[in-house]
Order: C-alpha cells, then structure tokens, then sequence
C-alpha cells in the first residue's frame, strides 16, 4: 500500500471519471485479436443481474464518474442493455456504446437513441470482406456496414474503431475512404495491444516497422484531404515507439472497469495479474474498493516502482507503462513495461518484432477466440 | 469538425450536437462531454456557451455579458468574447447557424 510520500498523480482528483461496464463476455465473433480473458467462457454463468447493474451505475455516478462505456464480449447480447443504458442517462452519465455491430438492429438502436444514448464505437475489421472475416473468426462484414449505415442514419457520433494487424493494414487508405463515404466522425486506427488472444497470435499479427511507417504516410495524406471533417487517430504502437504508454493513465487513476462476474478491475486486462485479488461489486461498495481496496491501491503513485522507473524523470509521464505488459512479459508486473527502452527486459519487445518478422513469409494459422483454448499446453 | 467562421455582429452559435453541456456538481463546474472526453469549463467560458443557444446573435450576447459582467468595458469583453468564438468553434464545441 503506498503511504506518504507517493505522490498520486489523478487527472480526475481521485475520481474515476471513466467506468466501463463489460456486461458479458459472450460474443458472436471469434476475432484473432480478442482482448477477453482466454477463460473468459468460464464466467459465462454467474453474470450480474439487471438490479446489480444498476447499483453499480448508481454508486459510479456518486464516485463522480462522468463517462460511461457499455462493452463486452458484445453488450447487445444482454437482453437489458437499453434498460441499464436508460438508467445511466437518467443519471447524468455520457453514454457510450461499445459494440461489434451484430446484435444491433434498427428497432434497438431506435430504442437506444430514446433512452439517451449519445455515442457509438463501432468496431470494424477492413473494407475487405475476406481480410475482415478472417481477423473476426465470422462472416460478419456485411452485418456490420449495414450496422454502421443505420447508426449514421439515427445520427449517433460514431467511432469507428480498426484494429490494426499486419493484414488489414496494406488496406488503409481505402478504410479511411469507406469511413469517410459513412459520414463517421472519428476513425481509430487503433493498433492492436498485444494482450491474451492477441499476444497467442502475435507473431501472425504485428505490423513491420516500415509497414506502420508507411501507413503513417497514408494517414497524414488522408487527414491533408479531408482537414477537419474526420478526426483520424493513429498511434505508433508501443512496440515501436521505445517508451510505454501511459496506461490507463495510471493505474486506478481514472479509470474502473466492472467484468461480467462483478470484478472490480483498474483496466480490462488486470485479472491476468494472478497475484492479485479483485474485490467484487457483490461484496463491497464501489466507494470502498476505488478508495480502500489493497488492489486499487497496490500500483497507485510511485512508491511501488523499481528501478528504472523509480529514478526516472518520465515517471510522472508514463506511470512506468503498463502492468499486464510487463507482467506477460518479464514475469513481474512491478517490472518497468519492457516496451521502454530503458527497460533490462527490453529485449523481449525486439526479438518479438524479430519473430514476427520472420513469419512474414511463412504465415500460419491464426487461432481463433473459442470456448476451452488451454493456454498451458497452447492447444484445444 | 467544420472549419471555423469568423464571427460576425450576425452570428449565432449552437453547442456541437455531439457534445453534451451541463453542470457537474462533482466537479463545481459547467462540463463538456462527448465521445471519450470530457472538459471542464470555467466560468467564463460557461456563461458564453449558455448563450449558443441560437438564440443570440454576437452582439446580443455582448449586451448579456455586459451586464453579467457589469464594470467590464463593453469593448473588452466583445474582443474576449469573440477570442474565445473562434477558439470554440475550432475545436467543434459550437458550430455557427445562419
């Protein structure tokens, strides 16, 4: 726990001014590149009821959270989320929609709107029906334009969100191109983090160096055309960039995140932290585990950090990177993020671009997001 | 997400129908919310976004501040008023209505 003299760095003033609710794991896409727990099938009972959902949107919004995400799995899967995102606007929250698109019809997303729902992300895979379908494990490309054109037709702000692997990246310009005919506001570029079904198929999916330059070049060209009729983000990801990203903004900074069983999580990604425990909304407040809980507390400020970190002047800049990174990849989650370059495990970012490399030539068989993949042993 | 208009005595301003403006108790401030961000306003800035309601033109909201902020020379507060216009506009917070 730090004490005095950790200093907590907290843009929201010790609030979470971001809570995202992860109403199910269940999906009906595969994708290579899932961010879901591998288990996540293992929590397929046990999901939180509508009242549960509803305390904890209550006790968030009392906390001072002002944006609310509905995500998953797919959160259209859950028979009451017009309800809980009725609940939420009738709260004063900012309301986001995080969704692939499937499950999603005219009639819901008409009923989404009257509840207050102001904003959508989309996520969206290529223009390109079999570069799509083969990054989402499904045959879901046509479901999802028609999604997007209905969303846009509604007049939802819409992100679309594009995950960027080595596949769908020589399709840039045309993805910018599709995005632009939608009428979206934002478009991600949203390079892929390598974490649990991403980080098993990395090697299949990390961009080269040149390759992220070049589509760098294209975006700058696009965003020259366009000038300020569409917001493009791209971001270098943090294998290449030789410093981490400042995660979360901190850990327990100014994000919370609520899974499915009711886990109270810093981010998305920390249940991979196993020598951690995540207080559960059944058992306690949101109040007590945001402010009190041993985990909230654990990575908060600085006095956890070792070197590099510790002495380091970007410290209050980067939070020392992310955790689960530096966790998955060096073994310790108090580790510097090994994507700095500062970092003594430095070296397992590099030959992981090394690796990947390598299989530009010889591609293998992406595996696919699926129910009882044993992480252990690497196969069904 | 348009390209900003200079304002002009004429103009009147709506909130970007993106963003939500509100007040925020937890924050003891007027907020700006939309997808994925949030900004906190001062006072200022909040007693102008009040009047982009496309209800006032330029010189009307003048004439409101003015007596808001009684003391201030007329003048100043146009030149602020349409320093902080043109920065709103910029960033998609308001857009002009004809």
């Amino acid at each position: 726990m730090p004490k005095a003299g950790s200093t907590l760095s907290l843009d929201g003033e010790g609030k979470p001014l971001w809570v995202s609710l992860e109403l199910t794991y269940q999906c009906p896409l595969n994708c290579v590149f899932c961010s879901n727990p591998v288990d996540f099938d293992d929590y397929r009972e046990g999901e939180l009821s509508t009242e549960e959902w509803k305390r904890v949107i209550r006790e968030a919004r009392e906390l001072g959270a002002l944006q609310i995400g509905f995500t998953g799995g797919e959160p259209a899967l859950r028979k009451d989320l017009e309800e809980l995102i009725g609940y939420a606007d009738s709260l004063g929250f900012y309301t986001n929609l995080i969704s692939s698109g499937i499950g999603l019809t005219p009639t819901r997303l008409v009923e989404m709107k009257a509840r207050g729902l102001k904003h959508i992300q989309l996520g969206f895979q290529s223009c390109d029906e079999t570069t799509a379908n083969l990054m989402a494990g499904a045959d879901a490309f046509r479901r999802k334009l028609e999604i997007a054109r209905e969303i846009k037709a509604l007049g939802f702000p819409m992100v679309l969100n594009v995950p960027v692997t080595r596949h769908n990246l020589p399709q840039i310009p045309e993805i910018l191109n599709l995005a632009e005919s939608l009428g979206v506001e934002y478009i991600e570029l949203a390079n892929i983090q390598y974490y649990n079904w991403a980080l098993i198929n990395r090697d299949q999916l990390l961009p080269t160096r040149e390759q992220l330059e070049w589509a760098e070049a294209e975006v700058a060209r696009f965003r020259e055309r366009v000038g300020e009729r569409m917001t493009v983000y791209f971001v270098i990801p943090d294998y290449y960039d030789g410093r981490p990203k400042a995660c979360m903004n901190g850990w327990g900074a100014i994000h919370l995140t609520i899974a499915p069983d009711g886990s109270a999580l810093p981010c998305s990604q920390a249940r991979s932290i196993d020598t951690l425990s995540f207080p559960n909304v059944r058992d306690h407040s949101l109040a007590w585990l945001w402010q009190e809980s041993d985990t909230f507390n654990h990575f908060r400020g600085d006095s956890w950090m070792k070197e590099p970190c510790r002495s380091c002047d970007e410290k209050e800049k980067d939070f020392g990177g992310c955790r689960c990174q530096a966790l998955a990849l060096t073994g310790d989650a108090a580790n510097a993020d090994p994507a700095c370059s500062k970092s003594p495990h430095h070296s397992r970012i590099l030959d992981a671009i090394d690796r990947a490399a390598a299989t530009q030539d010889r591609p293998e068989a992406l595996i696919y997001r699926d129910a009882g993949f044993n992480c252990e042993g690497g196969e069904r | 997400m348009t390209s900003p208009t200079l304002p002009t005595p004429e103009h009147r301003y709506v909130i970007n129908p993106l963003f939500l403006f509100r007040w925020e108790a937890s924050q003891n401030a007027h907020v700006l919310l939309y997808p994925e961000g949030v900004v906190k306003l001062n006072a200022s800035a909040a007693s102008i976004l009040k009047l982009c309601n496309g209800t006032y033109n330029v010189t009307q909201m003048v004439d409101h501040l003015s007596e808001r902020y009684d003391g201030s020379p007329r003048e100043l507060i146009g030149q602020s008023l349409i320093k902080f216009l043109e920065a709103a506009d910029a960033k998609g917070w308001i857009n002009a209505v004809a």
